[in-house]
């Protein structure tokens, strides 16, 4: 079972390799987004992953700024998956760009007046508290871990930084330090993320994403999709089993589901506002994520595969560790498509009547599927996230154990 | 129309002279050269035009008047009659030639739509280039400052300080934003010809796509062929428009063909109800 997870892993890696070649040797050609849907798979994959990552971030505050016991062990884990994640989305929307030696001069034009320039500098921000406070919350196990031997302690040795003291009144200040980093790390989060969504829900021209509700959407789905990450995570490779392994999991599990019911609420506020609107161009994107040609994106993907099955799991089995697992996998993989019809359905309806047929071309399309191309880059960025996840699972103090 | 202000007959004596007394003491305390280098000096020097009074020879005296005035005195708009167009494209096609534009890049392309069934059917052509806007939504979205008002009104894009995050393309109301995505039309063939492998001169540089420098990778849009503005010609859909259905000009100039042609009671503009403010006026 392992080795054929080794397997598929490294067939993934090395042909995902392949779209990171194509699209280093031709640029944007293969891609199918065109210049009037001009987002595709690879900025939702960014509102994705990132997304992920602030939903595990803000989870991770319950335990370092809430004190909720009953979660404290999955904190670590919980800000380790949100740096990977962080990175994941990082990659992704760098290798969208068009120019993408140029991304610094977003650091030194000071725009401040576009919701992207506020969007990378608060991610930017959120991304070196990330790593600071991460590394501050595992601090005191590397410092136990330096006198490993072998990968271990060689790495633990590496980052602690020649620091030995463990003394109570060390390790009382460290967790003043953590508990700060984390409550500004709150606003910072919910700031970044919420102009996440803002950056779409600004953009006036378009009536599916102008709604005031796109920054709070984008930060329940975060929520959402994060913890259900990290409850798939703990369910599945948590090395620990038994009783409070259990408890653990049905935690997590009852705050995901409560998170996706919500998120489900306010895309019924979307839709359903939009529809009873009845004004037709305020409707093409709904109608197009409802009725489609991709239409099952939604019906199948999002609402069957991603909430019913999920819903109907974690309310008859909330204490079945593995149906948890699956359930929570289930949500967190899925909710790609909730991104992608984010994106795409703003775009594919066309702003003026009798551009379809103005002047021809394959860039001139409304409608759009990710080429093979795409998906290979985007299933590199997620075997490479897979990567960095189990090394740092298997070589850092990530995962707290009871003898410790 | 904010600008186009029309002097008022009784107007304040005392103000009157107060204007008269400090532009003297100006034109006194520079001369009369020094102020008007206030405009960027021409490339070279406008060519002579022959006598006739067609609209286009019109229009040509009018733009090189223009071009005499500082550049934020200038306030250039487009007129196009949508009675006139025959839905050629000639406008289309001559604007991918004088821009030198890749497939999928098109700054000016004709709208068709077909009203009615048969055979109760009519047609209408909209020719859409960038509308240039007053309070163009593309401006403030852009993460680096690429892309700005001039202080003649058009939108212009740095190709040099543009990353391609494509934003502004879906701030645009109008669509009026396309994605230079490295192609040619010449691809799947033995050699690239000599029409894609020449600069193009936009924004009155050279700009070489064969090596996949910018403009590939970039956005890119209609700039009212600027490069021929600043050496008197005017915009290409201009001159190839077969039935003169397009005019340019200076609004600011109250004796031009275009402050002429906006002020007739068969004006409208695209999506006026944005707010936006397109300086592309359409006659009906």
């Amino acid at each position: 079972m392992k080795k054929s997870l080794y397997v598929l892993w490294g067939v993934a890696l090395v042909v995902g390799l392949i779209g990171v070649y194509q699209r280093f040797v031709y640029g944007h050609q293969l891609a199918a987004y065109g210049s009037y849907v001009v987002w595709g798979l690879w900025v939702a994959a960014y509102i994705y992953f990132i997304g992920l990552s602030a939903g595990a971030f803000l989870l991770s505050s319950l335990v370092y700024v809430f004190d909720v016991k009953r979660l404290e062990k999955v904190g670590k884990l919980a800000l380790f998956t949100a740096v990977i994640t962080l990175f994941t989305a990082l990659l992704s929307i760098w290798i969208d760009l068009g120019h993408m030696g140029r991304f610094w001069k977003v650091y030194t034009s000071f725009a401040w007046e576009s919701m992207m320039a506020w969007m990378v500098w608060l991610y930017t921000a959120y991304f070196l508290l990330l790593l600071v406070e991460t590394w501050f919350v595992m601090r005191s196990d590397l410092i136990r871990w330096s006198g490993k031997h072998g990968m271990q302690g060689a790495i633990a040795r590496m980052l602690s930084f020649g620091r030995k003291d463990l003394s109570p009144a060390v390790i009382e200040k460290e967790k003043k330090i953590i508990r700060v980093l984390a409550t500004i790390g709150i606003p910072l989060a919910i700031a970044f993320h919420g102009g996440v969504g803002a950056l779409f829900g600004v953009i006036g021209a378009r009536p599916y994403w102008h709604s005031g509700l796109y920054p709070i959407l984008f930060l329940v789905g975060a929520l959402a999709s994060g913890g259900a990450l990290l409850t798939a995570i703990v369910a599945c490779f948590w090395p620990e089993r038994g009783k409070d392994h259990e408890e653990l999991v049905s935690s997590l599990g009852k705050i995901t589901l409560g998170l996706l019911a919500l998120d489900l609420l306010l895309e019924w506020a979307e839709i359903t506002i939009a529809l009873w609107g009845a004004i037709p161009a305020h409707v093409v994107g709904f109608k197009l994520i409802l009725f489609g040609p991709y239409w099952w994106v939604f019906w199948i993907v999002h609402l069957f595969m991603g909430s019913l099955i999920p819903i109907v799991i974690l309310t008859l089995w909330p204490r079945a560790v593995n149906l948890v697992g699956i359930a929570t996998g289930l949500i967190a993989v899925t909710f790609l498509s909730v991104r992608v019809n984010i994106v795409v359905p703003a775009l594919a309806a066309p702003e003026m009547e009798g551009l379809v047929r103005a002047y021809t071309d394959s860039r001139l399309q409304f409608a759009y599927f990710p080429s093979l191309h795409e998906w290979l880059v985007i299933l590199f960025v997620v075997s490479l996230g897979i990567a960095l996840f189990y090394v740092g699972y298997k070589s850092l103090p990530i995962v707290q154990m009871k003898e410790e | 129309m904010g600008k186009l202000r029309v002097r008022k007959m009784g107007e304040d004596r005392r103000t009157f002279i107060k204007a008269v007394l400090t532009g003297a003491i100006v034109g006194a305390a520079f001369p009369r050269d020094k102020v008007e280098s206030a405009g960027p000096p021409l490339a070279k020097p406008l060519p002579p035009l022959p006598e006739g009074d067609g609209s286009l020879l019109r229009m040509q005296r009018e733009l090189q008047r223009a071009l005499q005035k500082p550049l934020d005195q200038r306030r250039w708009i487009m007129v196009i009659d949508l009675r006139k167009c025959v839905g050629c494209m000639a406008c289309t096609v001559g604007c991918i030639a004088e821009n030198h534009l890749p497939p999928g890049v098109v700054y000016r392309p004709v709208l068709e739509e077909e009203i009615g069934e048969y055979p109760h059917v009519t047609r209408r052509f909209t020719p859409r280039p960038c509308m240039q806007c007053d309070a163009p939504p593309c401006v403030p979205v852009c993460p680096t400052k690429a892309t700005y008002k001039r202080p003649d009104g058009i939108v212009e894009i740095n190709y040099d300080q543009c990353i391609g995050c494509r934003y502004c393309i879906t701030a645009c109301p109008y669509s009026a934003r396309t994605f230079d995505f490295g192609e040619n039309y010449s691809d799947g063939t033995p050699e690239r010809q000599a029409y894609e492998t020449s600069p193009s001169p936009e924004y009155g540089k050279k700009w070489d796509r064969t090596k996949g420098k910018s403009p590939v990778g970039n956005v890119r849009k209609c700039q009212f062929c600027l490069h021929r503005l600043n050496v008197g010609m005017l915009p290409t859909c201009v001159t190839t428009c077969i039935g003169v259905a397009t005019y340019f000009g200076d609004a600011n100039d109250s004796e031009s063909l275009v402050a002429e042609l906006m002020g007739k009671p068969n004006v409208m503009r695209l999506k006026e109800e944005m707010g936006t403010q397109p300086k592309v006026f359409y006659l009906l």
